[in-house]
């Protein structure tokens, strides 16, 4: 009764992942429920490779127990004992403590939760790349379906959320959950930071309510500081935060070129390596930005079309989200 | 299985639900250029080369990972799929003919002829080069990390052999082809990673310009001499139906090349036949040494020296047919001819790779000479073919000449099965002293990787098996271990199907066409009225040769021993 009971308070609260997709939860937990399967396992993933985005660490350091809950009440729900903690890296350095002194606790209880320290990268993002790193597999996405929630770690029904999901499934087992997000605010503002603030607010709120509107002329990324889309200040009130909950202010002046690398580079360290578009696309993107006088924009959109259109996986596909808003938001030009 | 229809470039096909619609274009003839799909391999959709586009909203897919489904509608070349085709194509194949060995060498190259064909100039963007150097597998194959294109295949055969010697390896646009550094894990040199590689970074150790070398120098007798399965396969290159016999048509093409004599493995292979069939008669009298091992694939044999040294006693101590007709040319026919044997260049086709490094082998070596010269896959006599202008379809056939005469028993050999039915047909022949009647033994032939029979041959049951690749063979040596007396004769081949399914094929090599290829030897075998190795009026002349020869002299020619191999050995 009260594992139906936690369903439908998630559908009601109409809870959606905090990873960046915003797959509704509750849909999750009923494809990982009716799946058949001789183990089932969830896995809290803190792998938060993304630009912009430090909110899971802030919440592990403090609501560790909370995200522990969140997974015990999902454990309960799917009937297993079984759960990995996917922690980038760095991360668990700093929260080994805290981490290792809960899987203890519950183990008296039968709660099996294994730690996978992963090297942090923005595929870890993906579900699937998750799978086989913690498999000892190549880091690299798998062919879908099979979806994770049928076949996931180990060939097992697999329910995989991000930290803040779990969070707040806590909060809504508890009767306490109000449908706000953490969000990111990072660059040249007065107050960086993590707040925690009601999702329905636009950006431009957000940033009003942190005391973090600059008083120089500046644009915005939201939702990633690699794959996220970029506004100019004027759309700020038309738009709430979208995918993983970042806001990252840049000065108007920056230049095309010193913002292209930074996206460039970073797609290109993290390709996975496994599809043509992205593994080749981003390398031959930084190349031929980096070594531009003018920048190749007529190249860059052939390339970021056939990354956004033919990368096997989310990660690749991403690219043409920042350029093109950026493109057209901030330099004010059409392709 | 439900039967759907689907619409490709609005004309209608029936095909299978859920089929790959790649695969269901590539059933019906037409191309979808692609990289990294292989219908026996895992589907990786990582080349992102086959794309069409959907006509309900113009989105661009992989056909490869596209299933079908009632009425899908998919268009092949709209402008879209035109421009990020040939956009993925520049991406994966930048600067493909700087570094790929055949374009450099002027040969014709695959790759390059998609490119051409698709408008791709390879010269768009520049490769991140790696720092790492060509690796070569023993003297068999060799793989260069730049020009990988990550597709996986090589990675995946080889773990479909049994070996996992491949893997992907680095990250981002560094991704490629590397080699484990477990130190219990040892190349085979099967060479199924070169007929799995569609760009030729994975290739065989070419040897196609110390060949012509040799037919240029009027010094030199050049004898050439053909694998069986060369003769059903090589056709393919030229555009001749899977499993077309072309024998007659190659040895016309190899007197064109400028070959003296045109003998044949197959000649080996009645040798092999006949010194393995009185070794097995000997082994079963003796209970010593059982279960006997096949041994003509250097591949299998190297798996057994690194992996399985404990079964070296169970290997026949019979030389491989090449080894065999290779050693019978330099001394018999040289001695019979008066011809100085040193002057004898030998040279075999082959549809395999580990034939390279068997012929290698100092211990294979009779009177200080090598039994064969060089050993030539089948791709790279289609490649000498071509460049010679050789136009192979058109070409009216020829015969061999005599000495290279063979019994259908060895044209036989280059499927799995083929070997062990050559010597049980000789074997029953020694054991009862008459010709077994029906001549085929359907038991052991087909395409499964474990085929167990019992034979009865006289009073005797023997226990047989027969194993292609070394995956398989862990499965039977398991077996071994538990009964020592499970089998009595076992053949054991690397490459899936046999050797007619080698590493040296041409390009494709799917289970499909490996059947179609066994066919056309088996039909070789029905059509001649020779159709066991002791019946060969050739093999008898040479027996009488080595027969009279010291006992130390003979054995140099007919047999061979075995030891155990380290990592790269």
């Amino acid at each position: 009764m009260e594992t139906n009971n936690i369903l439908e308070k998630i559908k009601a609260a109409g809870l959606v992942g905090r990873g960046g997709a915003e797959f509704p939860t509750a849909l999750k937990w009923e494809m990982v429920k009716k799946a058949k399967g001789e183990k089932k396992y969830v896995i809290c993933n803190a792998s938060e490779g993304e630009l912009g985005l430090f909110k899971d660490l802030f919440i592990l350091k403090n609501h560790t127990e909370q995200v522990f809950e969140g997974m015990i009440i999902a454990m309960d729900f799917l009937e297993t004992k079984e759960a990995y903690f996917n922690i980038n890296r760095d991360y668990y350095e700093e929260l080994r403590e805290s981490i290792d002194g809960l899987i203890g606790k519950y183990a008296k209880d039968g709660y099996r939760f294994t730690v996978f320290q992963e090297h942090p990268s923005y595929a870890g993002g993906e579900e699937t790349v998750l799978l086989n790193a913690i498999e000892g597999k190549r880091i690299q996405p798998r062919l879908k379906p099979p979806y994770p929630s049928d076949a996931g770690l180990y060939g097992m029904p697999t329910l995989i959320h991000n930290v803040e999901t779990l969070y707040n499934v806590t909060d809504v087992r508890n009767g306490k959950f109000e449908d706000r997000r953490f969000y990111c605010i990072s660059g040249p503002v007065d107050h960086e930071g993590v707040y925690h603030l009601p999702a329905s607010f636009t950006i431009q709120k957000v940033l009003k309510e942190t005391k973090n509107i600059p008083d120089f002329p500046f644009f915005a990324q939201i939702g990633g500081s690699a794959s996220g889309v970029v506004y100019n200040k004027d759309q700020l009130g038309d738009h709430k935060v979208s995918g993983a909950g970042s806001i990252e202010i840049y000065r108007e002046d920056i230049l095309p070129k010193e913002i292209l690398m930074k996206w460039f580079t970073f797609y290109m360290n993290e390709s996975c390596g496994k599809c043509t578009p992205c593994r080749e696309g981003s390398y031959q993107l930084h190349h031929m930005t980096k070594d531009a006088k003018e920048i190749p924009w007529d190249g860059i959109f052939e390339i970021v079309e056939a990354m956004e259109e033919t990368s096997f996986c989310a990660l690749g596909k991403s690219v043409g989200i920042p350029v093109r808003s950026y493109f057209e938001n901030v330099l004010h030009m059409k392709p | 299985m439900k039967e759907v229809s689907v619409f490709l470039n609005g004309k209608e096909y029936k095909t299978e639900e859920g089929k790959s619609i790649l695969q269901v274009a590539l059933d019906n003839g037409i191309e979808i250029p692609h990289f990294c799909f292989h219908e026996d391999l895992p589907m990786d959709a990582n080349c992102r080369t086959c794309l069409v586009e959907l006509e309900k909203n113009g989105k661009v897919m992989t056909s490869c990972t596209l299933r079908a489904e009632e009425g899908l509608r998919v268009l092949l070349d709209t402008p879209k799929v035109i421009r990020i085709r040939k956009k993925n194509m520049e991406l994966l194949l930048a600067e493909h003919d700087h570094y790929c060995m055949k374009c450099r060498a002027g040969y014709f190259c695959k790759t390059a002829e998609i490119m051409k064909k698709y408008g791709v100039t390879g010269n768009e963007f520049r490769r991140n080069i790696v720092d790492r150097s060509v690796h070569k597998m023993g003297s068999a194959a060799e793989f260069d990390p730049n020009e990988c294109i990550a597709c996986n295949k090589c990675v995946e055969i080889c773990e479909e052999i049994g070996v996992c010697f491949l893997k992907m390896d680095g990250h981002d646009s560094k991704t490629r082809v590397w080699h484990t550094e477990d130190p219990k894990i040892d190349c085979i040199y099967c060479g199924q990673c070169t007929v799995h590689c569609p760009v030729s970074a994975v290739r065989e150790q070419y040897q196609i310009e110390d060949v012509e070398r040799v037919l240029k120098d009027p010094e030199k007798i050049v004898i050439v001499q053909t694998a069986p399965s060369v003769r059903a396969s090589i056709g393919e290159e030229f555009g001749l139906p899977y499993g077309e016999d072309v024998t007659g048509k190659l040895y016309t093409a190899y007197r064109l090349l400028g070959f003296d004599k045109v003998f044949d493995v197959n000649m080996g292979a009645d040798i092999t036949t006949m010194v393995e069939a009185e070794e097995l008669i000997e082994r079963l009298g003796s209970k010593k040494g059982l279960p006997m091992f096949t041994s003509c694939c250097p591949g299998w044999v190297k798996c057994l020296e690194f992996y399985y040294p404990e079964f070296i006693p169970n290997l026949t101590t019979a030389r491989s047919p090449q080894i065999h007709s290779g050693g019978a040319y330099k001394t018999w026919w040289a001695k019979r001819e008066g011809i100085d044997p040193e002057k004898i260049v030998i040279v075999s086709v082959m549809p395999c790779t580990s034939k390279k490094y068997e012929a290698k082998h100092e211990k294979l070596f009779i009177n200080g000479m090598k039994p064969v010269d060089y050993s030539l896959t089948t791709r790279e006599l289609a490649i000498m073919l071509k460049k010679h202008n050789i136009d192979f379809p058109r070409l009216n056939p020829s015969e061999v000449d005599r000495e290279g005469m063979y019994s259908g028993a060895a044209a036989i050999y280059g499927a799995s099965g083929g070997v062990m039915e050559s010597a049980l047909r000789t074997a029953y022949f020694l054991v009862t002293g008459e010709e077994y009647g029906k001549i085929e033994f359907h038991e052991v032939r087909g395409m499964k990787g474990i085929k167990r029979a019992d034979i009865t041959i006289g009073d005797i049951t023997l226990k047989v098996a027969v194993v292609a690749t070394a995956k398989n063979f862990k499965i039977i040596a398991d077996e071994i271990r538990k009964d020592p007396n499970a089998y009595h004769y076992i053949e054991v081949m690397a490459c899936p199907g046999g050797c007619i399914g080698g590493g040296g094929q041409p390009i494709p090599s799917t289970y499909k066409i490996i059947e179609k290829r066994i066919e056309g030897l088996y039909a070789i075998d029905r059509g001649m009225k020779l159709r066991t190795a002791h019946q060969n009026e050739v093999v008898k002349e040479f027996f009488e040769y080595v027969d009279s020869l010291p006992k130390k002299e003979r054995d140099a020619i007919l047999y061979t021993t075995y030891s155990q191999k380290k990592k790269f050995e």
